[in-house]
């Protein structure tokens, strides 16, 4: 096991080699990697030739990414990336595992293909045991983006785009869908600068403490005309609304589905009554529609929405509510009631000829992140979370966990002692967006230059006053990964 | 390795430089080369955990406990989660866990062959002299107790027998252990195993060679692994640590085993009550040892031998350490053993105070750093034995016997003792008897046989009782003086000869006593995995405890037997299986009737 | 799609339990063979998720030829064995097993099962005397923090939770069995408190404990206060809100309040393990906490 990542987290800690490198150069590493196995003969010619397009012209893209280059580049000792290269194109089977490390740059997208990129050098994809996998964060990213909860997609990933798509669901709902896509998340916030989003229907997320450059986003979202959230808190975005709905837990005290990381659809089922007047959000959603003029949703079940859905899903079509109750879930794709689900994807790659459109190297560009350290601000600020809490804190502040230790910023010995401040000592934390006050940790494995912290407090440390909301073109993904900061001592500020 | 965590302890200068010494060449685990490259993992991890009993012995002699700050830093450097290796350290009697009362802790056998000999007494003896003095079980010095084991602070661990309150403070302000003594036969024409014992000098390989020493050697490398194998089995050798299981199937198993790492384990890890032959050989012939491992190793094609001796002998410890160095530095052990081109090393390894990990799969355990407890059966150590490999493992006695086999050839060791159990065997003779100390006889000879060439019983014509084969045997009494000491003799009586404790009592000694004191010992030694033998072990010290308290026999009949039952038949391995062994054969011979 | 490859189906062995004639697939212990038969066998220390360790030997069962009792659990059947799951031998041990067990641990809170079994080999642990005069292992429950209760007196020594710390699931490694003989124990290193320790509070050490040693603190405390009342509870699986792994959450419920989590020991995604957000984090659930 290898493990790349600026810090040597508790994961890296199981690795047998730990790579610590500089925060935002993960597709030099990458192009790095590949240049070393087409430099080494070590590229699966054979599967590259059959199944894929446009080798040559990647391997004359990343020819002048030498080991020597990349270490530049990343921080990383050649010797070691040579290694690295090595062992994952030489090992019978290899997985590449990825968090939010990885998406949570302004090239985040990019960030994956240039990963994409190496497994399709070994033929490491598509088989059992081979493969790229992103850890989701949250219990339902995928299934979000399974039933379309996308600016640009139908569910099943149908193209909103494609008019015989948008015909098909448009005949089952008996509505008209808007042929263009929608704003994605970053978009909204655009436009909502621009004053052309005035009303906004917040379900489920907290972006006054979840957004990137806090200050800017709260600004944003007070030029609003309307705002109704539907949430299971009373967060600090519900505190700015005008209507605020409860909801039900989705996971506690609503029957329906979520679909996890390896792409299960699983049963969740209420097991308490929601509190007071919160209600199911199907019941919500439906009301709504009905005050829209809507009147023949009904008050459909959890298990009507899904067999709604399966004839209009190709993936999901063979997943019958009675299947997933048995099964204890299903993988996706499951197009017909006898196929047994799919444990991994992309094995028509190794069918010969090969089943489909070949797939494509991406010659990408490496940018180093969007907020550059300068004089000013010379630390790198990369945030993370805790194993005992989850995101804004709003699930997990409520029960007392014996191994919290609060927020902090994480700093090198080094560069703590070149600042003069000591652990437990209170600073000024400062980016090109904002300033807030900290309590300083010390990391011994923290390498120089490099800072981190959670964000699960955000009432003791509103870190997201400091991070950078550049973000990726494609996904519109932050880059919450990659701030660059400045700490001062509060009594130098003092007498400044 | 996981994400460990780790305490704020810090170790002292002796500790770290201690266990720095232990860890070596092979480094620690956790390699950082500059900030942004660290190699660790499980690999690394694996390779390194069996110094983890060496390094918490490390810490032991540096400080006089496993303190925090020492533990901690040998599991940093190990990375071994503080938790086990706190599990390791607390099974070993020999680790202590809290600050030294005094730099020295002066051990004092109070075991069943000690205990006659006014065992109890010297250890309030011992404290009212201002010694940390503590009861201990046997410490394999049975032939002249009461037995000491002086465990010392930054230095070297020292044995005093028989101990005395002046015998101690002599050992300690000297430095040095009593000088071994001669087994009683040395020098006669008939010994086979003893030949050299008392004769040649056992720190000098010369002398060794001088005395015919390393011609098995020659003669087994010349045969080749093959008809070395056979020899062993022509000459019908059976394992001597109680289990008789036939070496030279065990050796054919492990050889056939092509393709795989495979291990060379000596047994010395010599612990059953009243048994002591093993330390003799070690100590007075320790080169025999160390090439019959030789023979064994390249004839299994094993590369790695490993020596496990128990910690209370820390003579034959030191001789056996430096007969390994000095047949290394002559090119009998190492990358080229004499020449042939085979590789065969020794790696000694010292046990820490349990009598469990004399049982095979336990030692195994114990080597690989983790806690003694043995493993369950199938599979066996045939084929995963050692870190999982195939594994032949041999007690010393057993070992020594190839010596003679090589040179004598298989066919003539078979034409000895009885057909069935061909050869001669050491007897650990202790108690009432006018010369105690080993003997090496035929099999077949009889038990009465025994006690007359140790000059008969003292103070009667006939023993009260006699215990053999050790804690793990049985009581015998005077209608079996005439049973022939074979294998198959004493099976067919319900007996076994066990390690070859032969301990014999007289009128005058507290059976009632001497039997709870064995249950005590199984109750002290039980590693505490499975529920028969934790509990039931205590029980019956209870039970015991409650006879010599008045406890009516008859109330306490069916429990005995229930409990009796459960540890035989139910326990994991041999300690809990044979722990009611001694105690039922005393209640049917009536040893417990006259409980007071 | 993607076919899932099938591994070569396992040959079968033949062997004889109770008289019977049972056929199982290669690699199958002697207790798979009995339930595949109905042949219904205590046991303890197995679970489905935990690699075997045998150390509580009440499953033991009588094979031909071996001298000794064989554990069912760990034992691989193998073609022609003669087995006997009910003879005089195995009962007795079977009896002995529970009866030394009770006699110096509490098992009032063990499993309906554990009772059971004890009528039915007739085990009587007052036979080993007064419990104030034999050794037992009572001393007081360790309540170091709000998540976990440990009550040692009611630890079997099973060994459960510390495969579930260590290499069958979690791999922290906080606890480990420490001492020896009666003796024995689980333990942090040197004692520490479980905060001070590596513990990361996955409570699956609790999720695998067979004997109520190891107990949420709001079971403790309900317990404690006679409020504990299995009976009203009722049990509801939904999945974990708290990441992308989609671990299955069993919610026990009483009173319309979550009163403790559990996790199918038979589920793919994670054997029934958790993390400490599946295991604690459900108090948001609750309108007070």
């Amino acid at each position: 096991m290898w493990a790349v990542d600026p810090r040597r987290s508790a994961s890296a800690k199981f690795a047998d080699v730990w790579l610590g490198i500089d925060v935002g150069t993960d597709i030099a590493l990458a192009h790095g990697v590949a240049r070393e196995i087409i430099a080494a003969g070590l590229v699966n010619r054979e599967f590259v030739d059959r199944a894929t397009t446009g080798f040559d012209e990647f391997a004359d893209y990343v020819d002048e990414w030498t080991l020597e280059r990349t270490e530049e580049v990343t921080g990383v000792p050649a010797a070691a990336i040579r290694e690295m290269a090595h062992a994952y194109a030489t090992a019978p089977t290899a997985q590449i595992l990825w968090t939010l490390g990885i998406t949570e740059h302004h090239t985040g997208v990019d960030n994956v293909l240039s990963l994409c990129n190496l497994a399709l050098l070994t033929g490491h994809v598509g088989r059992w045991g081979s493969g790229l996998c992103p850890l989701r964060g949250q219990n339902n990213v995928q299934g979000g983006g399974d039933m379309g909860a996308l600016p640009n997609k139908l569910p099943g990933f149908q193209d909103v785009e494609d008019d015989a798509a948008r015909a098909k669901f448009e005949a089952a709902w008996g509505t008209s869908i808007p042929a263009a896509n929608g704003w994605n998340l970053t978009q909204m916030f655009e436009a909502m600068g621009r004053d052309e989003l005035k009303a906004l229907w917040v379900i489920g997320e907290n972006p006054v403490d979840s957004e990137a450059d806090a200050n800017h986003a709260r600004a944003l979202m007070e030029r609003l005309d309307v705002m109704v959230v539907q949430d299971v808190f009373m967060t600090r975005t519900a505190e700015m609304a005008d209507v605020v709905l409860p909801a039900a837990l989705g996971w506690a005290e609503s029957d329906g589905t979520v679909t996890n990381s390896e792409r299960r659809v699983q049963r969740t089922r209420a097991a308490v009554p929601p509190p007071g007047q919160a209600r199911q959000e199907i019941d919500i959603v439906a009301a709504l529609a009905e005050h829209m003029g809507a009147t023949d949703w009904g008050r459909p079940t959890a298990e009507e929405l899904w067999d709604e859905l399966r004839p209009l899903s190709p993936m999901h079509t063979g997943m019958s509510w009675a299947r997933i109750e048995e099964e204890g879930g299903i993988q996706w794709p499951c197009p017909e009631e006898e196929h047994p689900g799919s444990p991994f994807l992309h094995g028509r790659l190794w069918e010969n000829p090969v089943g489909g459109r070949p797939a494509p190297f991406s010659c990408i560009p490496w940018q180093p992140p969007v907020d550059e350290l300068s004089e000013e601000f010379p630390l790198r600020l990369t945030t993370g979370r805790a194993l005992d809490s989850y995101n804004t804190g709003v699930q997990t502040d409520k029960y007392n966990s014996p191994i919290r230790t609060g927020e902090a910023l994480d700093m090198s010995a080094a560069d703590a002692s070149a600042l003069g401040v000591e652990a437990g000592e209170r600073v000024q934390v400062s980016s090109r967006r904002g300033s807030i006050e900290m309590t300083v940790a010390i990391d011994a494995t923290l390498q120089k230059g490099l800072a981190f912290t959670t964000f699960h407090f955000p009432e003791l440390a509103d870190v997201n006053k400091l991070t950078s909301d550049a973000h990726d073109p494609k996904a519109g993904t932050a880059e919450f990964k990659a701030a660059a900061i400045r700490v001062d001592k509060l009594e130098t500020l003092v007498d400044a | 390795m996981p994400d460990l965590r780790f305490g704020d302890a810090e170790p002292t200068a002796a500790e770290r430089e201690a266990v720095d010494a232990v860890v070596g060449d092979l480094g620690p685990v956790v390699v950082a080369e500059g900030e942004r490259l660290v190699y660790a993992g499980h690999s690394r991890t694996r390779e390194r955990r069996h110094l983890l009993l060496p390094a918490l012995h490390a810490v032991q002699r540096a400080s006089g406990w496993i303190s925090p700050g020492g533990l901690d830093y040998a599991c940093r450097q190990l990375e071994v989660p503080p938790a086990e290796a706190w599990g390791v350290a607390t099974f070993y009697h020999l680790f202590t866990h809290e600050p030294p009362e005094a730099a020295d802790t002066v051990h004092v056998c109070d075991d069943v062959a000690c205990r006659p000999l006014g065992a109890v007494g010297l250890i309030d003896d011992l404290r009212a002299a201002g010694h940390h003095a503590k009861a201990s079980p046997c410490l394999g010095q049975c032939e002249r107790g009461p037995a000491v084991l002086v465990q010392r602070t930054g230095d070297a661990d020292l044995t005093v027998a028989p101990g005395g309150v002046d015998e101690v403070a002599v050992a300690i302000s000297s430095r040095d252990s009593t000088p071994s003594t001669p087994a009683p036969q040395a020098g006669s024409p008939d010994l086979a195993l003893l030949a050299r014992v008392g004769v040649v000098d056992p720190e000098s390989l010369d002398d060794y060679r001088a005395h015919g020493g390393y011609t098995a050697l020659g003669a087994a490398l010349a045969m080749g692994p093959d008809r070395v194998i056979e020899e062993v089995t022509t000459a019908g050798l059976s394992g001597r640590g109680g289990a008789a299981f036939p070496t030279g199937l065990k050796w054919r198993g492990v050889a056939d085993q092509q393709g795989r790492p495979r291990h060379l384990v000596c047994n010395a890890d010599e612990s059953e009550p009243g048994t002591f032959k093993d330390r003799v050989v070690m100590e007075s012939d320790p080169f025999s040892l160390v090439e019959a491992m030789t023979i064994a190793g390249t004839a299994i094609g094993a590369e790695q031998g490993w020596l496990y001796i128990r910690g209370e002998y820390p003579v034959a410890t030191a001789r056996l350490r430096n007969a390994i160095d000095a047949a290394r530095a002559a090119g009998l052990l190492g990358d080229d053993v004499a020449g042939s081109g085979r590789r065969f090393d020794i790696d000694l390894r010292s046990g820490a105070g349990a009598y469990i990990c004399g049982e095979e799969t336990a030692l195994f355990n114990s080597i690989e750093g983790f806690r003694g407890e043995p493993r369950n059966k199938p599979p066996f150590p045939t084929t995963h034995g050692l870190f999982g490999e195939p594994t032949a493992i041999n007690n010393v006695e057993t070992l020594v016997n190839v010596l003679p086999i090589v040179l004598g050839g298989g066919a003539a060791y078979a034409a000895t003792g009885t057909e069935r159990s061909p050869g001669t065997r050491l007897f650990c003779l202790s108690g009432r008897v006018a010369s105690p100390g080993v003997y090496e006889h035929e099999f077949g000879i009889t038990l009465r046989g025994v006690l007359e060439a140790a000059g008969g019983v003292v103070g009667a014509d006939e023993p009260h009782a006699v215990l053999l084969g050790g804690a793990a045997g049985f009581f015998v009494r005077s209608e079996q003086l005439d049973l022939p000491l074979t294998l198959e003799d004493t099976r067919a009586a319900g007996v076994s000869l066990g390690s070859g404790v032969v301990m014999v009592f007289g009128e005058e000694d507290d059976m009632v006593d001497t039997v709870r004191r064995v249950a005590e010992f199984f109750r002290d030694e039980s590693c505490g995995q499975c529920v028969p033998c934790r509990v039931g072990t205590i029980r019956q010290e209870e039970v015991l405890a409650r006879l010599r308290d008045d406890a009516s026999l008859d109330d306490e009949r069916d429990l005995l037997d229930d409990l009796a039952a459960v540890m035989r038949d139910a326990s994991i391995c041999g300690l809990g299986q044979t722990a009611a062994g001694a105690v039922r054969s005393a209640l049917d011979l009536g040893l417990l009737e006259g409980s007071r | 799609m993607n076919d899932v490859p099938v591994a070569a189906p396992r040959p079968l062995v033949e062997l004889t339990i109770d008289g019977q004639t049972v056929r199982v697939s290669e690699g199958s212990t002697i207790l798979d063979a009995c339930r595949q038969e109905g042949i219904n066998t205590p046991t303890l220390c197995w679970a489905e998720n935990l690699t075997p360790v045998n150390v509580c030997r009440v499953c033991v069962v009588e094979v031909e030829n071996s001298r000794v009792l064989v554990p069912s659990c760990a034992r691989q059947a193998e073609d022609g064995m003669v087995v006997s799951t009910d003879s005089e031998r195995v009962r007795t041990s079977r009896r002995m097993v529970y009866e030394l067990l009770a006699s110096s641990v509490e098992l009032d809170r063990a499993s309906a099962e554990v009772k059971d079994w004890m009528v039915h080999y007739g085990a009587d642990p007052s036979r080993m005397g007064d419990k104030a005069e034999i050794a037992t292992v009572a001393q007081p429950p360790k309540v170091q923090d709000d998540l976990y209760v440990r009550d040692y007196e009611r630890c079997i020594l099973c060994y459960k939770c510390v495969e579930a710390c260590g290499e069958d699931a979690q791999h922290t490694f906080a606890i480990a069995t420490a001492g020896r003989g009666f003796g024995a124990h689980i333990s942090t290193e040197f004692d520490v408190s479980l905060p001070d320790s590596a513990c990361v509070y996955c409570g699956n050490c609790i999720g695998v404990c067979p004997t109520g040693a190891l107990v949420f603190k709001t079971e403790h405390d309900m317990r404690e206060e006679g409020t504990w009342d299995e009976e009203a509870q009722h049990v509801s699986t939904t999945v974990c809100t708290f990441c992308g792994v989609g671990c299955n959450l069993e919610l026990h419920v009483q009173d319309e309040r979550i009163v403790k989590v559990t996790s199918p020991a038979d589920h793919s995604v994670t054997h029934g393990h958790l993390c400490i957000k599946g295991r604690f984090g459900w108090r948001h659930a609750q309108p007070d906490g």
